[in-house]
């Protein structure tokens, strides 16, 4: 098992440096001049190359590159041009809230998915199977940002339950209390995932299902219902987990849409403005985070399958 | 005929999926003859008849410009249609070269599925973002960021169903009887992956549709003038208080779309062959 997660790890680097060439390209391919954009409409010539030579932007491409990846190894991601503070502290800045409506998000999806799931497999073909299936794929189709929309026009503009937008810190006045905000959002995007993983819990407790083992425990007598969960559930959720890295994915897609419909202060909503500022330094330090992250958390998946079904480190 | 029986069989006993696939034909015609069925011209400005309630002579409404909705929506079938089959083109003519060319040639496969991976390591919106701000704003460069992102699976799905064709006994067969690399590849493998790539192709374009759906919601996909179903409910966005059927249309005909193209590739991949049932996307 160490061996096989040293493995692993060694194999992130190169993956995760051909990553960091490709973000640094991506982002010195937009057009436009970053030397200019800082200076703003009133600059003079002079002043745009003097601050081009101060950022090191007329050198090689080579060289920044290294320069560049020289400075992220020691936590340095550059300053950022809109907000003039480094890339860092406005990433950590983003983080309480897209950490938060993670953490909210995936307990929905587990609330909702894992137990609707089962639900559909164990009564399968009929009509509770029928229904659960069919709205998990309904759900799945709605875009998130439309679903978002509407939570508001419904729960906070209609009924004023909940407020419509923006988060405060839950170190700030309020506290705990402030998770009322991230409600609406994390609902809006739990939906499409949680549908996700009714298919998956579904589809995987019929494939256990079929198994000896599952026949043997049936055949001694044992209650339907504990068959299910014993022998089946368990089973079935080793197929389950290997899903969440697939998942982690699609949540960091669409919080960008959330985040930017719910104007939260998060890491998602981060990206788009920053794209649309032209903040070069702070889309490739977001990107190269999230790309990170993204990595981690499915290492940390793949082992643990590797973990719960030993037959895979041994291939 | 085979073609029909073909079809039969996916479609008998599958209620929904047959309303499904009456429903994308539904939008391919709304699609072709958008001038036909719509009574208005989408881009009419009619300032004083703004932010109309559905009425007779304007189903959905009007919008802030006073352009009727409805006529907007026919027209937004045809983005549908153009960027759904235009990315899903796309990602399975260079997904799919990528993936059987890297499975058949192991060498130029190292370095192929590495750069496969690396594209992989980024979430998809996030992929087609990025690559978003490099390119204008127009239906080609939406058209080839989506079909970028799902190249990337298609190859990765197509890699390894090569490889399990690969060492079949048809393949070592035609090798003997001397066929070259191309016939081996397009005359031996690739009719055995074709109904894979089909219900590969459903769910591309249904995930197409939902990802230009968002990219237009955040700027940064079609141009604002073209009149898409996510342009529409990008920008009526800000009276959805006051004028919330403008969003409800737009809304429910990507639902309702996205929903009918999933249902016809489930009912695709029940009846696929079972030896790919599990190399295939979504569950």
């Amino acid at each position: 098992m160490l061996a096989y997660t040293f493995k692993r790890l060694l194999a992130l680097i190169p993956t995760l440096l051909a990553a960091s060439v490709l973000i640094f390209l991506f982002v010195h391919l937009i057009p436009g001049d970053p030397a200019a954009i800082l200076l703003g409409d009133t600059a003079t010539p002079e002043e745009i190359a003097e601050l081009t030579h101060a950022m090191g932007l007329d050198r090689s491409l080579i060289t920044q590159y290294f320069l560049w990846l020289g400075n992220v190894l020691q936590g340095d991601f550059g300053t950022s041009i809109f907000f003039r503070i480094p890339v860092l502290s406005v990433i950590a800045d983003g983080a309480e809230t897209s950490i938060l409506l993670a953490s909210m998000t995936m307990i929905w999806i587990m609330l909702i998915g894992i137990p609707i799931g089962i639900l559909a497999a164990t009564r399968h073909g009929s009509w509770v199977d029928q229904i659960a299936s069919g709205g998990a794929m309904l759900f799945a189709s709605i875009p998130t940002f439309w679903l978002g929309l509407y939570l508001i026009l419904i729960f906070a503009v209609g009924l004023g339950w909940f407020p419509s937008s923006g988060f405060p810190s839950i170190s700030d006045e309020g506290g705990l209390w402030n998770i009322r905000y991230l409600l609406l959002p994390s609902l809006t995007l739990a939906a499409p995932n949680a549908a996700l993983i009714i298919r998956l819990v579904r589809a995987s407790m019929l494939d256990v299902q079929r198994e000896d083992h599952v026949r043997t425990a049936r055949a001694k007598g044992l209650h339907p219902t504990k068959v299910a969960i014993r022998h089946v559930f368990r089973n079935a959720m080793i197929s389950v987990a290997a899903a969440f890295g697939f998942t982690f994915a699609a949540l960091i897609s669409e919080a960008v849409v959330t985040e930017t419909v719910f104007s939260l202060p998060g890491i998602g909503r981060l990206v788009v403005q920053s794209i649309l500022r032209r903040d070069y330094p702070v889309i490739q330090g977001v990107i190269l985070v999230i790309v990170c992250l993204y990595m981690i958390i499915n290492l940390l998946v793949d082992l643990t399958y590797a973990r719960l079904d030993p037959r895979v480190s041994l291939k | 005929m085979n073609f029909i029986s073909t079809i039969q069989n996916v479609f008998r006993g599958r209620t929904l999926a047959t309303i499904g696939m009456i429903w994308l034909c539904v939008i391919l015609v709304a699609a072709l003859a958008a001038p036909i069925f719509a009574p208005f011209d989408p881009l009419d400005i009619d300032p004083i008849g703004r932010l109309q309630e559905p009425s007779w002579a304007h189903f959905f409404g009007t919008d802030h410009f006073g352009r009727d909705t409805f006529s907007r929506s026919i027209y937004g079938a045809r983005m549908t249609v153009v960027i759904g089959l235009g990315s899903v083109v796309f990602a399975l003519i260079i997904g799919g070269l990528i993936g059987m060319l890297s499975a058949y040639f192991t060498r130029l496969g190292h370095v192929l599925m590495r750069i496969v991976d690396v594209l992989m390591a980024f979430p998809a919106l996030l992929l087609a973002l990025v690559l978003m701000t490099l390119l204008e704003r127009s239906v080609t460069n939406t058209i080839i960021v989506i079909g970028i992102v799902y190249a990337t699976t298609t190859a990765r799905i197509l890699f390894g169903m090569t490889l399990k064709l690969k060492g079949e006994v048809f393949v070592d067969a035609a090798k003997c009887s001397g066929a070259g690399h191309s016939s081996i590849l397009f005359r031996h493998i690739l009719p055995n992956l074709i109904s894979p790539l089909l219900v590969q192709a459903s769910f591309i374009f249904a995930f197409a549709q939902l990802q230009a759906a968002a990219l237009d919601f955040l700027g940064l996909g079609l141009p604002p003038e073209i009149p898409s179903w996510g342009n529409m409910l990008s920008e009526e966005r800000i009276y959805v208080t006051r004028a919330p059927w403008l969003l409800l249309f737009p809304g429910i005909l990507i639902i309702i779309s996205v929903f009918s193209i999933n249902l016809v590739g489930d009912a695709m991949r029940d009846s696929i062959d079972p030896r790919f049932k599990d190399d295939i996307a979504g569950v």
